[in-house]
C-alpha cells in the first residue's frame, strides 16, 4: 500500500478501495481461525481454490478467510454472500457441490446448514441461528466482514477512522474525557474505568510513557482475545493508536503469549502494513503524532498476565508480580508511566470514538457498559465465543444462545471469570452479568471465561479441579498463595478421596482468608474464590462427602459404588465384556452382578448398557 | 521528611524507606524473613504484615515493600495482624519443620504443630540467596526455578553454578541456615549448590585463603587495585 500522508489521503483511499469493490458479487467466507484450522479449514480453502480454478471462476467468484467468527462448535463455517447462507462443520468433499449447487444454481445443501436442537429445523441464514440472533457483537462481528491479514479490507470498513478523527478533531484531553464518559472498564478482569487509568499515566511525570497490549490471555478455556488479535488484529492497534495519542506515548507493546503464533502472526503482519504506509512511524497523517508498536512473546505462565509480572517479562526479567504500592501508570515498565490494558479493551476504542460516549453509556448497565465476549464452554449445546450487552442474564446466554444443556441434563452451576472465579448456582441463573453483580455472588467478571456444568458435576471436585491448576500456576513468591493454594489443593483431594474430617470446612475457609488477605497479586488474592463459592452454594455437598462419605453426583470413585438394578438387567452380558477388571459376574439372559470390591468405578459398564440398569450411588 | 504513626507514635521517615525499616529503627517488633536492609525488599515470607490505613482505607499489607507515605497510619499489633501472622507461621512451620528460627516463631506466637501434613524442606524460599548474589556479590549464580508448589531456588542446571565464586554470602544471609559451606586446605564447597573450587595460598604466610577463581572475579571487577594484592591473603596485605 502506498503511503497515507494525511487524513484526507486516508479517505481518499478508503473511498477507491470501497469503489472498486462490489458488494452484490458472489463471495464464499470460511473461518480459519485456530479453532477451525483444527477442524481441517485449511484443507477445505485449499480445495476451495482448486475447484474455483478448475472451473474458471476464480474472477467470478470471491474467497475470504476470516478469523474465527464466535461458532466454534461449528467450525469450519462456509458463508456464502450476498444471501448470507450459512454452512457449517464443512468439508473438502463439501466444496464442489457448494459451488455447482449453492454458488451457480442458487440452490441450497441441506445437509450442511445448521440444525436448531429444540425444533429440529434447518437454519439457512446465519443472523437467524439463534447463536447469533440473540447476540450483539459490536466488536467480534467485524471479523465476519473482513480477512484480518488484509488492511484493505480494514479501512473498507471504515478502519483508522476513528484515528483520523482523534487527530484531526480532539486534543489528548478531549479524548480521555470520551473514554471516561463513555463508561469503558477493562475486560482484563478487574474492571479498572479504562479512562481514568489513561488519564492518571498521561498525568505521571517521566520523559517516556508506554502502552501495552494485554494478549497474555491464560485463563484455560478462554480465547476471546485470541479470537479477536487472529480476526481482526488492527481495530487492536488502532485502538493503541488513539490511546498512545491520549496518554503522550511514542512506544507499544503487544504481550502475545506463546501458545498464539497465529494470532502473533496476525498481529506482526499488521505492524507492518501500517509501517509501510506510514500510520506507524513518525508523523502519523501527517500530525506531530509519532508512535510504534512492538510484539513480544509471553513466557508462558498464567501469571505472566499479571501487571507486573507482564512487565517483568517484557524487560527480560523472570515473569513474577511485584507490589503495586506504586502503580504502573507511574511507575511500570522500564520503571518508566505504562498503560496497560486487555486486547478486548483496546477493540473497544475505535468503537466509541466512532460512535460517541453517549452511544456507548446506552449499551449495558449502570456501571458496566458496552458489550462483554464470554466464551462459553462446558456443558452446554453451542460452545463458542458470544459477545453480549452487558446485563444480559446467565439464563439468556446459556439457554437462548448457548442452546441450553445437552442430553437433557439439568443445569447446575456456571463458572465464571476463569479458574479463580466463582461457581455460581442453577438459582441464581436470573442475575444480570455485569462487573458488581457477578462480584456480588463471589465470582467476578474475569477475562469472560464462562463454564456450564450440569447435575453431573460435583462441585467439591471442581473446587478441587480449580484450586490444583491455582497451587501449580501460582509463581510460588508469596509464602501465602505458594503454601496455601497447596493446603486447601490437598484438603480438597482428601475430602474427595472419603477422607474428608470434621473441620475440614473450617480449614479451608481459614486457608482462604489468608490466601486473599495475605498475597502480593490478584493470583493470590482471588485464588479462593472457587473454593468459597462452592463452600456458599454447595456446602451440603461438601458435608456429603465429609460426613456420609457420599458422593452425591456420583463423581468421586472413592465415594461411589456401582450395582446393577434386578429390575432393568436383562442379562445381555455387555457390562461383562466391558468390564476392565472382571468385576461383573452372571450368566447369560440372568441377572448380573457388580463384586464393590474388585470395581475399579471406571464407568465401561454404564457407558455399554443400553438398559440404563447400572447404577451409581 | 515523611511523618507517619506507628501504633500511635509519631515517627520520621526518608523519601524511599519502607515501613518495616523505620518501625525496626524506632525499636517496633516485627517478625520478617525474607527482608535485610542492604537488600531490595522482595515481600515473599508475608511475615512482616502490618494494617496501614492510608486516607479511609484500612488495610492488610506486608511493611517490607511499603514506601512510607505522609500521613498513613501504621497498626503493627491488631488482631487481624496477629492471626495472619500466626497462619503464615503455620505454613511455614508445615513446610519446615525443623527450621530453629521457624519453631521460635512457632513458639513465641503459639502456633501449635500445623494441620497439614510436614515437609522436611529446609529452604523457606526468602531469595535472600538469590538476591544477595545478584545485588551485592553481581554474578547471579542462583535464581528461582520452576513455579508454584515446584519452585526451588538453584543452579540454573540445579547444580555447579559456573559463574559461583563461592564467597558464602548466601551462606552467611540464609535465615534457616540451610546453605552449608565446606572447606579444607585446598578446596571450598557450597554445599547447596554443588559449587567446589580450588584454593589459593597467600605469597607471604602460605596459608590457603580463598578460592582462585573468586580473587579472579575481584581482580576484574576492581580497579587500582596495586598488582599482587589479591596473591595475599587478607592478614598479610
Ligand atoms: C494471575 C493473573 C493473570 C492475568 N491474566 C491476564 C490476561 O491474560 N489478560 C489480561 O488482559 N489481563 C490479565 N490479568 C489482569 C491484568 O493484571 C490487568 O489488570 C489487565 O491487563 C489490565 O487491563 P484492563 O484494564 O484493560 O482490564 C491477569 C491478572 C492476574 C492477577
Ligand atoms: S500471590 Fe501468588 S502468584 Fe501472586 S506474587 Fe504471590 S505467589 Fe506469586
Ligand atoms: S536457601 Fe536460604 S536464603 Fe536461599 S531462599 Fe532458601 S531459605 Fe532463603
Ligand atoms: S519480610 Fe516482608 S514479606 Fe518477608
Amino acid at each position: 500500500m502506498k503511503s497515507i500522508n494525511s487524513p484526507q489521503e486516508l479517505q481518499k483511499i478508503r473511498e477507491e478501495i470501497v469503489g472498486r469493490r462490489n458488494p452484490e458479487k458472489p463471495c464464499i467466507a470460511i473461518t480459519s481461525g485456530t479453532s477451525a484450522r483444527a477442524y481441517g479449514s485449511e484443507k477445505v480453502i485449499e480445495t476451495l481454490r482448486a475447484e474455483l480454478e478448475k472451473q474458471g471462476l476464480t474472477e467470478k467468484i470471491d474467497i475470504r478467510v476470516t478469523g474465527g467468527q464466535g461458532f466454534d462448535e461449528r467450525e469450519p463455517l462456509v458463508i456464502i454472500y450476498p444471501q448470507d447462507i450459512l454452512y457449517q462443520r464443512v468439508k473438502p468433499e463439501d466444496i464442489a457441490e457448494i459451488i455447482s449447487e449453492t454458488l451457480l444454481r442458487n440452490k441450497i445443501i441441506d445437509r450442511l446448514l445448521y440444525t436448531d436442537p429444540k425444533t429440529g429445523e434447518k437454519i439457512v441464514h446465519k443472523n437467524n441461528i439463534p447463536f447469533y440472533k440473540m447476540q450483539t457483537p459490536l466488536i467480534f462481528g467485524n471479523n465476519s466482514n473482513i480477512d484480518p491479514t488484509s488492511i484493505e479490507d480494514y479501512l473498507a470498513i471504515g478502519g483508522y477512522s476513528s484515528l483520523a478523527k482523534v487527530l484531526t478533531e480532539f486534543t489528548p484531553e478531549q479524548v480521555i474525557d470520551i473514554i471516561k464518559k463513555s463508561g469503558l472498564r477493562g475486560r482484563g478482569g478487574g474492571g479498572f474505568p479504562t479512562g481514568i487509568k489513561w488519564e492518571s499515566c498521561r498525568a505521571a511525570h517521566g520523559d517516556k510513557h508506554y502502552v501495552i497490549c494485554n494478549a497474555d490471555e491464560g485463563d484455560p478455556g478462554a480465547y476471546m482475545d485470541r479470537g479477536l488479535l487472529e480476526g481482526n488484529p488492527h481495530s487492536i492497534l488502532e485502538g493503541m493508536m488513539i490511546g498512545a495519542y491520549a496518554i503522550g506515548s511514542d512506544e507499544g507493546y503487544v504481550y502475545v503469549r506463546h501458545e498464539y503464533p497465529l494470532a502473533s502472526e496476525n498481529v506482526e503482519l499488521s505492524i507492518e502494513q501500517l509501517r509501510e504506509c506510514g500510520l506507524l512511524g513518525e508523523g502519523i497523517l501527517g500530525t506531530g503524532l509519532n508512535f510504534d508498536i512492538k510484539v513480544s512473546g509471553g513466557g508462558g505462565a498464567f501469571v505472566c498476565g499479571e501487571s507486573t509480572a507482564l512487565m517483568a517479562s517484557l524487560e527480560g526479567k523472570a515473569g513474577e508480580p511485584r507490589a503495586k504500592h506504586i502503580h504502573t501508570v507511574e511507575s511500570g515498565l522500564w520503571d518508566k508511566p505504562t498503560d496497560l490494558n486487555n486486547v478486548e479493551t483496546w477493540a473497544n476504542v475505535p468503537l466509541i470514538i466512532n460512535k460517541g460516549a453517549d452511544w456507548y453509556r446506552d449499551i449495558g448497565t449502570e456501571k458496566s457498559k458496552g458489550t462483554k465476549i464470554f466464551s462459553l464452554v462446558g456443558k452446554v449445546n453451542n460452545t463458542g465465543l458470544v459477545e453480549v450487552p452487558m446485563g444480559m442474564t446467565i439464563n439468556d446466554i446459556v439457554y437462548e444462545i448457548g442452546g441450553g444443556v445437552p442430553n437433557g441434563r439439568e443445569l447446575k452451576a456456571v463458572q465464571t471469570g476463569g479458574p479463580s472465579g466463582g461457581a455460581i448456582p442453577a438459582s441464581l441463573m436470573d442475575i444480570p452479568v455485569d462487573y458488581d453483580k457477578l462480584k456480588e455472588v463471589g465470582s467476578m467478571m474475569g477475562s469472560g471465561g464462562m463454564i456450564v456444568m450440569d447435575d453431573k458435576t460435583c462441585m467439591v471436585d471442581i473446587a478441587r479441579y480449580f484450586m490444583n491448576f491455582l497451587k501449580d500456576e501460582s509463581c510460588g513468591k508469596c509464602t501465602t498463595c505458594r503454601e496455601g493454594t497447596r493446603r486447601m489443593y490437598e484438603v480438597l483431594d482428601a475430602i474427595t478421596q472419603g477422607e474428608g474430617k470434621e473441620g475440614d470446612i473450617e480449614l479451608l475457609e481459614e486457608l482462604s482468608w489468608i490466601v486473599a488477605e495475605g498475597s502480593l497479586c490478584a493470583l493470590g488474592q482471588t485464588a479462593p474464590n472457587p473454593v468459597l463459592s462452592t463452600i456458599r452454594y454447595f456446602r451440603d455437598e461438601y458435608e456429603a462427602h465429609i460426613k456420609g462419605k457420599h458422593c452425591p453426583a456420583g463423581v468421586c470413585k472413592a465415594l461411589i459404588t456401582y450395582s446393577i438394578d434386578e429390575e432393568a438387567c436383562t442379562g445381555c452380558g455387555a457390562c461383562k465384556k466391558a468390564c476392565p477388571v472382571e468385576a461383573i459376574m452372571g450368566e447369560k439372559k440372568e441377572l448380573h452382578k457388580i463384586d464393590p470390591d474388585k470395581c475399579i468405578r471406571c464407568g465401561a459398564c454404564i457407558a455399554v448398557c443400553n438398559f440404563d440398569a447400572v447404577k451409581v450411588v | 521528611m515523611i511523618k507517619f504513626t506507628i501504633d500511635g507514635m509519631e515517627v520520621e521517615a526518608e523519601e524511599g524507606q519502607n515501613v518495616l525499616q523505620v518501625a525496626l529503627d524506632n525499636g517496633f517488633d516485627i517478625p520478617h524473613l525474607c527482608y535485610h536492609e542492604a537488600l531490595e525488599p522482595y515481600g515473599a515470607c508475608r511475615l512482616c504484615q502490618v494494617e496501614i490505613t492510608r486516607g479511609n482505607k484500612t488495610r492488610l499489607t506486608t511493611s517490607c515493600n511499603y514506601p512510607v507515605l505522609e500521613g498513613i497510619s501504621v497498626q503493627t499489633g491488631t488482631e487481624k495482624v496477629i492471626k495472619a501472622r500466626k497462619m503464615v507461621i503455620e505454613l511455614l512451620l508445615a513446610r519446615s519443620p525443623n527450621v530453629p528460627i521457624i519453631k521460635e516463631l512457632a513458639e513465641e506466637y503459639s502456633v501449635g504443630a500445623p494441620r497439614f501434613t510436614l515437609g522436611d524442606d529446609d529452604c523457606i524460599l526468602c531469595g535472600m540467596c538469590e538476591r544477595v548474589c545478584r545485588e551485592i556479590v553481581g554474578v547471579e549464580a542462583i535464581s528461582f526455578l520452576g513455579r508454584g508448589s515446584n519452585r526451588k531456588v538453584g543452579p540454573p542446571l540445579e547444580i555447579n553454578p559456573q559463574t559461583c565464586i563461592a564467597c558464602g554470602a548466601c551462606v552467611y544471609i540464609c535465615p534457616t541456615d540451610c546453605i552449608k559451606v565446606e572447606e579444607n586446605e585446598n578446596e571450598r564447597t557450597i554445599v547447596r549448590w554443588g559449587r567446589t573450587l580450588p584454593m589459593k595460598r597467600c605469597k607471604v604466610c602460605g596459608r590457603s585463603f580463598a578460592p582462585w577463581f573468586q580473587l579472579d572475579y575481584f581482580g576484574k571487577i576492581t580497579e587500582g587495585i596495586p598488582k599482587g594484592f589479591w596473591d595475599k591473603c587478607p592478614d598479610c596485605r
